[in-house]
């Protein structure tokens, strides 16, 4: 059983190691900088998240005991990739690095960074409705 | 007995992208590249630091990737909300 | 009780964040992570107006599991599309997605997940909130990726969310 759970440690550890080199390999590779926000954002998480993922489970085979902190961390990272790689794409959009034009938003209004762009900001803030009660 | 190895090359691997980023980050085009670059080091400076407390067999080094977890998180987004808006704080 | 804890389920979150990290189970680690889990919302109940509805938790937990094992899938296919494409033959391309979710938090998990899933990833949203601008790694077909996400995510954060 042990030696199920150990190789089994052993195989998140090595994929982990894999998909973080895939992830700042693509950094390098892909040509478009809205395609190079891909890479990192998806393979350098899951590549971390299988580093504490083994560090969490690393002790069972030697008796040890199970660690809760590394999912404090993992859960942190699984929620703030999406942020950043929101920012960094508004960046990308707003000093018009993003590459090809964007499409229309077919709702009236521009998109949001673009609306902000002007020297003076908008009177309103872009929010959405709430729902009714 | 293979869990010594699978570890090592693990470190191994999250080094090599360690050095990829540093390249890129010498490389990189934009400023907006080098702050994704900045970022996804963080996030390798993090699997390193873990990696590296289970070679150790201590929890400490835990403590440092929730700091580094959280400070990357805020330095990313204020480079770029320095680059969005001009200013950090508003 | 309404005022002081404004949000029940922020407050439960912070104690077992609280523990979680200093992974000591004592009497005086529960006053603690009681005192930051009664002022901390106090001090940003500012920001979260509304308190969230969750109408139905256990297909939130379904949802929870379906988008993990979707970022499992999208790294292979990410990973493929990094190693083995050539770079002339990856077609990116921009989505509209235009959104029937109405609630704040319901679009922002949605967008979350965009981003964390097979190849694409959350750019931009309109100046109204009617509209999320996607970013696809590889989409030969445009109008597919939209309904997909229209079909697998949004449908299912309307269900648990409106």
């Amino acid at each position: 059983m042990m030696l199920v759970v150990e190789w089994g440690i052993a195989a998140v550890l090595v994929g982990g190691g894999l998909f973080a080199l895939i992830g700042s390999y693509g950094l390098l590779r892909l040509p478009q900088a809205m395609q190079r926000l891909h890479a990192p954002t998806k393979a350098t998480t899951i590549g971390v998240g299988a580093a504490l993922l083994a560090s969490s489970l690393g002790d069972l085979p030697g008796g040890g005991a199970f660690s809760a902190q590394e999912w404090l961390v993992a859960a942190f990272l699984l929620l703030t990739a999406p942020i950043s790689a929101l920012f960094l794409a508004k960046t990308l959009i707003l000093r018009g690095e993003a590459g090809d034009t964007l499409p229309d938003t077919r709702t009236g209004r521009p998109w949001a960074t673009l609306e902000q762009s002007p020297p003076e900001p908008s009177p309103e803030p872009p929010i959405p409705d709430h729902p009714v009660k | 007995m293979i869990l010594p190895h699978a570890l090592f090359f693990a470190l191994a691997c999250f080094a090599l992208a360690f050095v990829l980023n540093l390249i890129r980050l010498l490389t990189a085009p934009t400023v907006t590249d080098r702050i994704l670059t900045l970022d996804t080091m963080t996030v390798n400076a993090i699997a390193l630091v873990v990696l590296y407390g289970i070679w150790a067999g201590t929890g400490l080094y835990l403590e440092a990737a929730v700091l580094l977890a959280l400070t990357g998180f805020v330095g990313t987004v204020a480079y770029a909300k320095f680059l969005l808006r001009g200013s950090i704080i508003e | 009780m309404r005022r002081l804890f404004p949000h029940p389920a922020l407050s439960l979150a912070l104690v077992v964040l609280w523990f979680l990290l200093v992974q000591r189970w004592t009497l005086g680690n529960l006053v603690l992570a009681g005192v930051l889990a009664t002022i901390l919302p106090l001090l940003t109940s500012a920001w979260w107006p509304e308190r969230p509805r969750m109408k139905r938790p256990f297909d939130f937990a379904a949802y929870v599991l379906i988008v993990l094992w979707d970022i499992v899938v999208a790294n292979f296919q990410v990973a493929r599309i990094v190693l083995f494409m050539p770079r002339d033959q990856i077609r990116s391309a921009w989505v509209t997605v235009p959104l029937d979710l109405r609630s704040l938090e319901a679009i922002t998990l949605l967008a979350g997940t965009i981003t964390m899933t097979p190849g694409t990833l959350t750019a931009d949203m309109s100046a109204c909130g009617r509209a999320l601008l996607v970013h696809a790694l590889h989409a030969p077909d445009p109008d597919a990726v939209r309904d997909e996400i229209k079909a697998r995510y949004e449908t299912r954060l309307k269900r648990i969310f409106e």
